[in-house]
């Protein structure tokens, strides 16, 4: 194969397009397809004159009765034509950055008019799913966060699985014995520590990350499944802690649509925003993070001008830890209030794709959580509206989502250069 | 392999497969067990069973809840207690692999898929490549083994092959698509087999509710059951040990002929030891990637077969596979991803499966302990420098653990 492009002549390397413009050409005929598809399935395949209604404010809000209807058919119609209009826009491959912007309003455009056509004739409540969206996106936020801690600093955390089941777990446990607050605690205290046995076999004992990630994920879910059913089969009690309540914070919560997204959250939501928010300017605004950032990309250059490199890392995946911790305890402290067996079912792992996916930013992380939530919000929100579609289709659709973005649809991103690489002090 | 691991024999491979002795012995080595004694091949998973089992009691012992309401009142009963449940479990998971004649055959039993799907996670990491995906290819697998087991009529002697055949397609369909994925893409084949061992538990779900599969004049999620004559017979009358096993050992000897006789093999642990150096030897490393993952799904598929078509009730319902392609991956790291390591790694892990069984119904321990076992196992295995701290020993070989795969780069 490489023998064959070596040989070809200088004329045929000139006409060879670059990676960039091959990728536009794939994804502007994708979207032409798209359009298309849209067209034909979701404009032509709703009755002519059906009405699709969107609910935008939650009963009980403070501005009732707001609401979207809209004829379902012309509605795609109209998306389907956009969406073409990018796609011709994208094949001329004249402005390649705007690329991944199409893609992403097309997408979006793709989902709005898949939500019409299945709202056709009657009525849904959008606010309830992007409030759905954001509360479904924490744990993956969280989980993408604490991955990107540790990958920062050139340590792979595919224990974000472990950390989060294990620290919901104890937080459970202890949330039921003393209170939430120190369920809390607890919850993140038991992710520092796995979080520091990892640093140790990867850190000390040079093991291959990935393997001591797996490791830690097998234990964790080995050892709550037994602790489940030999310690909480007995003692019922110690498995309802209660939950964190909803804090409406005044004026900004009463605005329609992104007052109950945002602004009508528990804790947990705001912290989690806070977190990217502090993550983001401490990797790129502070002394901290830029000894971080030197320890990920060239370890032995930051040892060179005395950044200790072994506590960097240490310190970060211990922070990393922490985060995933916390996102254990929002898993059982503020959605269902109690532990079943392998409860997390690999939002650790889709946690991994959304650091990927969001290029090993914070922002990008929140990004990547966003749409994972949205993925699964739909999921549960389809189900309730009965589309003609296999639940089970549905409840793949964050996994496909998942594979769809570590395959590169919105380009290959680049890891921070050492990661995954033990560092040996000469 | 990290190009960090790789060290100085990374350069010597980078100039051709002829001038690379050096960079492949090492590996062999390393790959194999061989250059260490055979004393040191038994010691470190010897003392890593003893000090997983050691845990384990402590485990046990702290999570006795009616002993430890004792230890206020009666401190001496409560020892007495806790000791004699630690007791109590760890006779039954003796009793219940080694004890009795049974008690072999159930460890046989259990160790058979746990040796296939072993396999195809040694396969994948002598290659470089991390398959957590046995779990769904033996999904796949299992249900196209299923689907040739009760479509097709034929005597025995075909109908069986015929159905582990499908399992072999099954399972390497869907490993080959995580390779293809990487191959193509890049994308990481840790996060893609896990995904699709999700999207093969949803997919499995959907079609034990289509007319297809679902046994007629149920509501349930079950398939219609295979045909008598492709199900696995037994190897003696009254166990439960089946001609899997045999299918089993007859894999054993494919994967070491495969890896170490023959060129594809060669190919396979060329690119597993420096992918840029099979590059520059002229090895089409896309084509290995798609290749390894499809043997590797292949083996998988046919450990799916051995839930369907080994065991009853010989349907397929949901989630049939079960832990079989997670605890596959701690075998191939206690057998060192070579596939005679494997198949004692199988039958150690068997006999702890076949005792957790005893363990849960004789003494009232959840099985999932047998999961932390394993997970302390491969945590000492993979950490021999833990081993030799806590046990004073010196000159155990390095990790097997220490870079057999690669970061999200590559």
């Amino acid at each position: 194969m490489t023998a064959e492009v070596v040989a070809g002549s200088s004329t045929v390397t000139l006409r060879r397009a670059t990676p960039e413009q091959r990728r536009a050409k794939a994804i502007g005929t994708l979207l032409v397809v798209l359009a298309a598809f849209v067209l034909w399935v979701f404009g032509f395949g709703v009755d002519g004159g059906d009405v699709s209604t969107f609910n935008l404010s939650l009963p009980g809000a403070k501005y009732q009765d707001i609401k979207w209807e809209v004829d379902s058919r012309w509605l795609s119609f109209i998306i389907a034509g956009i969406i073409a209009f990018l796609g011709g826009l994208v094949l001329r491959r004249t402005h390649l950055r705007w690329t991944n912007v199409a893609l992403a309003i097309s997408l979006a455009l793709t989902a709005l008019s898949f939500l019409t056509w299945a709202a056709a004739g009657s009525s849904f409540s959008l606010v309830g799913m992007l409030v759905s969206t954001v509360v479904l996106s924490i744990p993956v936020t969280l989980g993408a966060l604490s991955g990107l801690m540790c990958e920062r600093v050139a340590v792979i955390n595919i224990a974000i699985e472990g950390q989060l089941l294990t620290s919901a777990f104890v937080g459970t446990i202890v949330g039921s014995a003393v209170n939430i607050w120190i369920g809390l605690v607890a919850a993140v205290l038991t992710g520092a520590l796995l979080g520091a046995v990892l640093a140790v076999l990867a850190i000390r004992y040079h093991i291959d990350q990935i393997i001591a990630g797996v490791v830690i994920n097998i234990f964790a879910l080995g050892l709550t499944s037994f602790l489940a059913r030999r310690v909480l089969s007995v003692e019922p009690g110690l498995n309802s802690p209660g939950r964190f309540a909803s804090v409406k914070i005044p004026i900004l919560g009463d605005i329609p649509v992104i007052g109950p997204m945002f602004f009508d959250q528990n804790m947990f939501v705001y912290a989690t925003f806070f977190l990217v928010i502090a993550i983001h300017f401490g990797l790129f605004y502070t002394r901290w993070g830029l000894r971080s950032r030197s320890v990920g990309e060239h370890p032995k250059a930051a040892d060179t001008v005395g950044i200790d490199v072994f506590k960097t890392r240490y310190r970060n995946v211990i922070l990393g830890g922490c985060i995933a911790g916390f996102g254990g305890a929002f898993l059982t402290l503020s959605q269902v209030s109690r532990f079943e067996e392998n409860l997390t079912a690999g939002i650790g792992f889709i946690g991994l794709a959304a650091m990927i996916f969001g290029r090993w930013m914070p922002l990008g992380a929140l990004g990547a959580g966003l749409v994972f939530g949205f993925a699964r919000a739909l999921q549960q929100k389809l189900g309730i509206l009965g589309t003609p579609i296999p639940s089970e289709f549905l409840s793949m659709l964050p996994y496909i989502v998942t594979i769809i973005v570590v395959a590169g649809v919105v380009g290959k991103s680049r890891p921070p250069a050492a990661d995954g690489q033990p560092y040996i002090k000469q | 392999m990290t190009d960090a691991d790789a060290g100085p024999e990374a350069d010597g491979e980078g100039e051709g497969a002829e001038t690379d002795q050096t960079g492949t012995t090492d590996f062999l080595a390393r790959a194999t067990g061989v250059g260490s004694s055979i004393k040191q091949a038994i010691t470190v998973p010897a003392l890593a069973l003893l000090s997983a089992l050691i845990i384990g009691a402590f485990i046990i012992a702290l999570t006795d809840v009616d002993s430890l309401k004792l230890w206020g009142d009666d401190p001496g009963e409560a020892f007495r207690s806790t000791m004699s449940g630690i007791g109590d479990a760890y006779r039954a998971l003796f009793e219940g692999s080694l004890g009795s004649r049974r008690a072999l055959t159930e460890t046989l039993f259990a160790a058979t898929p746990l040796i296939l799907a072993g396999l195809a996670v040694a396969v994948g990491f002598q290659a470089g490549l991390f398959n957590i995906g046995a779990n769904g290819q033996m999904h796949i697998g299992g249900m196209v083994g299923l689907w040739v087991g009760f479509s097709v009529s034929a005597p025995a002697i075909i109908h069986i092959p015929l159905a582990i055949l499908g399992a072999i397609v099954g399972g390497a369909m869907w490993g080959g698509l995580a390779g293809l994925l990487k191959a193509r893409t890049g994308a990481h084949e840790v996060i893609t087999t896990i995904m699709l061992n999700f999207i093969a538990l949803f997919l499995v779900d959907y079609l034990l509710k289509g007319s297809l599969f679902q046994a007629q004049g149920r509501n349930d999620p079950i398939s219609k059951p295979a045909d008598s004559s492709a199900r696995f017979p037994t190897l003696f009358d009254g166990y439960r040990v089946h001609i899997g096993f045999l299918v089993a050992l007859l894999a054993v000897w494919f994967v070491w002929w495969l890896m170490y006789r023959s060129t594809i093999g060669y190919e396979f642990r060329a690119v597993g030891a420096n992918p840029e150096g099979g590059k520059y030897a002229g090895m089409n490393v896309a084509w290995v990637y798609v290749a390894v993952m499809a043997v590797s799904g292949g083996l998988a598929g046919v450990a799916g077969s051995n839930q369907v078509l080994g065991l009853e009730p010989y349907r397929a319902f949901s989630n049939f596979a079960g832990d079989t392609g997670f605890d596959a991956i701690a075998l191939a790291l206690l057998g060192r991803s070579n596939p005679i390591g494997v198949l004692f790694a199988g039958l150690l892990f068997g006999g702890l499966r076949a005792g957790g069984i005893q363990m849960q119904g004789a003494a009232g321990i959840p099985i999932d302990l047998v999961l932390v076992l394993q997970a302390l196992i491969i945590m000492f295995i993979a950490a021999p420098e833990l081993v030799k701290a806590v046990y004073r020993i010196k000159a155990v070989d390095d990790g097997v653990a220490k870079g057999v795969t690669t970061g999200w780069g590559s």
